[in-house]
């Protein structure tokens, strides 16, 4: 493989791939931003991949309480499956499970228009018990929850988007654990700012990349042993000999040009930390092609 | 491009049906054929150029100059385009409209908003008795869009809301509200007897509180809710004035008790 090299960080000649996925948005708000995030992290919490956790979800970004429908502060949760049935379900059970048992909590459609809806509150009305009340107010319809704190107020509704895009993704390499690890965190902030995107694993990193398969019945995917620098001599690697540590960013996003400027960002910020504080080479994870639609070179992303 | 302008002549000597004067019933139309179009109410026939002079314009705005209490179902069964009348307007003013913009800048008779499905009524002046509300036969009454009275209303505002939102920034009648079905109305001043009387679901804003209050209704203690921002802020677009009643805490009367009992009167702090 062939690689370019820019400040000093090495390029790999590679795309990462990426497939459709359904995905929504929604605002979750409280009387704090402490607990604000609180409900949002519970809500977010064990949804790192569709394969074990149903969904992907994580925190999209902070909003002011000028930028929340209820003016309180909030937080903006993106929520990707497979399936609009899926979604459906993980959009049920983790607001109903997590949002509505936050104090002073409340929810609302994070997204502007969709090809389709999903039910917020008109699927969680029902804990209300009869007592629950509808309030449309232009072309907004929320429900009034009774709890014991006060009102669980949820919009009925949030809109669905098909032209999500998950798996996007950067394989960061460095000569130490500490100096991947920072270039890692580097990039993660950068790709937040660019917005419409999340990074599903914890603190938007995963150290545990994994390839299709295992030698083990009914294991669907197992460790990518070609980026395992304890392996090195034991596989055929894909690491040079000053590789230590191998980071993965994974990265959802709302449509593919969000998923390609968050790449583009998170490039960016590895590159202008430069070997010597962070990464010394980049890739990306890819199928040949077989597995998504969406094709991210990433000679074609950088800076 | 100016508007549509009918400007009055003087007052007329009959109750007149302006209901033909309306954005969608006038495109395409010529000045003359405008002018014929019959608005009697009685046996003596009176057409719009008997009544107005007539200034050609854009009939997706139309202008009435100079109002009358016998101009009655102004801007009636609209679904687009805007009506501005400065002066007062007789019954039924923008019943069963849809859609557009109805602007009175004056006083509206009884019935103002009846039956609306969407849009927007603005009352600068004060409105009759029934705001909203349905006729008589008629089950329900306003069931979307916003009606704005910038003085006081009649009795029994709001009967049977449906869905929508009704704002009255200065008092209102007796039995403001009365079976209401849902929706929201919103009294800055003070309300007459018994708002909400047998109202079903819905919620009703006090800004005043009212002269007397059911005791059908159950005290819930006073709460800072966050519907209640929701709702401030969507009033705060048409009367920052009531919008600016309903920030902060509000009492919640649970009711009406005699009815199905699952609406609400929200009473801001005296």
């Amino acid at each position: 493989m062939r690689a370019l090299t820019v400040n000093g960080v090495a390029i790999d000649d590679t795309f990462a791939e990426a497939f459709d996925m359904r995905a929504t948005a929604i605002v979750i708000t409280a009387p704090t931003m402490r607990w604000a995030t609180q409900a949002a992290t519970t809500m977010t919490g064990f949804a790192t991949s569709v394969i074990g956790c149903g969904c992907e979800a994580g925190v999209e970004s902070l909003r002011s309480s000028r930028e929340t429908p209820d003016g309180r502060p909030g937080v903006r949760v993106l929520l990707f499956a497979v399936s609009t049935t899926e979604l459906q379900k993980q959009l049920q059970n983790r607001v109903g499970q997590c949002v509505l048992t936050s104090p002073g909590s409340a929810c609302y459609a994070g997204l502007e228009a969709g090809e389709d809806t999903l039910k917020l509150g008109a699927a969680i009305r029902f804990f209300g018990d009869g007592w629950q009340i509808a309030k449309r107010l232009g072309y907004r319809r929320y429900w009034r929850v009774p709890v014991m704190d006060g009102e669980f107020v949820c919009e009925s509704t949030t809109p669905l988007t098909k032209s999500a895009v998950g798996g996007g993704n950067l394989i960061v390499m460095g000569a130490s654990a500490a100096k991947t690890l920072a270039a890692t965190e580097a990039a993660v902030k950068a790709m937040r700012a660019a917005g419409d995107v999340i990074m599903p694993f914890p603190g938007g990193i995963a150290r545990s990349g994994s390839k299709v398969g295992s030698k083990y019945n009914g294991a669907s995917a197992s460790t990518n042993d070609a980026y395992c620098p304890t392996l090195r001599g034991a596989v055929e690697t894909a690491l040079g000999p000053e590789i230590v540590s191998v980071l993965e960013i994974v990265i959802d996003g709302l449509s593919s040009d969000a998923v390609a400027r968050a790449m583009r960002a998170g490039l960016a910020a590895i590159i202008e930390l430069g070997p010597e504080r962070g990464a010394s080479r980049v890739g990306a994870g890819n199928y040949g092609g077989k597995l998504g639609r969406h094709h991210y070179h990433l000679k074609d992303l950088l800076p | 491009m100016r508007p549509l302008t009918f400007t009055s002549r003087a007052a007329p000597d009959q109750r007149l049906d302006l209901s033909s004067l309306t954005p969608q019933n006038l495109a395409n139309k010529t000045v003359a054929e405008i002018a014929a179009i019959e608005l009697g109410t009685t046996r003596v026939r009176v057409a719009a150029g008997d009544i107005f002079r007539i200034r050609e314009g854009d009939p997706e705005t139309i202008a009435i100059e100079g109002g009358s209490d016998r101009f009655d179902r102004v801007g009636m069964g609209m679904s687009a385009g805007a009506i501005r009348v400065d002066g007062e307007v007789g019954v039924e003013a923008g019943r069963l409209m849809s859609s557009g913009q109805l602007i009175v800048r004056g006083a509206a008779g009884p019935f103002a908003g009846s039956c609306m499905r969407g849009g927007t009524l603005e009352v600068q002046g004060d409105a009759g008795e029934r705001l909203g509300g349905p006729l008589s036969g008629e089950t329900v009454g306003m069931s979307g869009g916003v009606v704005c009275v910038r003085g006081n209303a009649g009795e029994r505002a709001g009967d049977r809301l449906r869905r929508g939102v009704i704002l009255i920034e200065g008092r209102a009648g007796p039995y403001a509200g009365s079976r209401m079905i849902a929706g929201t109305l919103a009294i800055g001043g003070e309300a007459g007897d018994l708002p909400g009387y047998l109202m079903g679901r819905g919620t009703i804003l006090l800004g005043r509180g009212a002269t007397l209050l059911s005791p059908t209704f159950g005290d819930c203690g006073e709460h800072d809710l966050v519907a209640a921002r929701l709702l401030a802020d969507y009033i705060g677009v048409t009367s920052a004035k009531l919008a600016r009643r309903f920030r902060g805490p509000l009492r919640r009367l649970a009711g009406d008790l005699a009815a199905l009992g699952k609406g609400e009167i929200l009473l801001a702090r005296p």
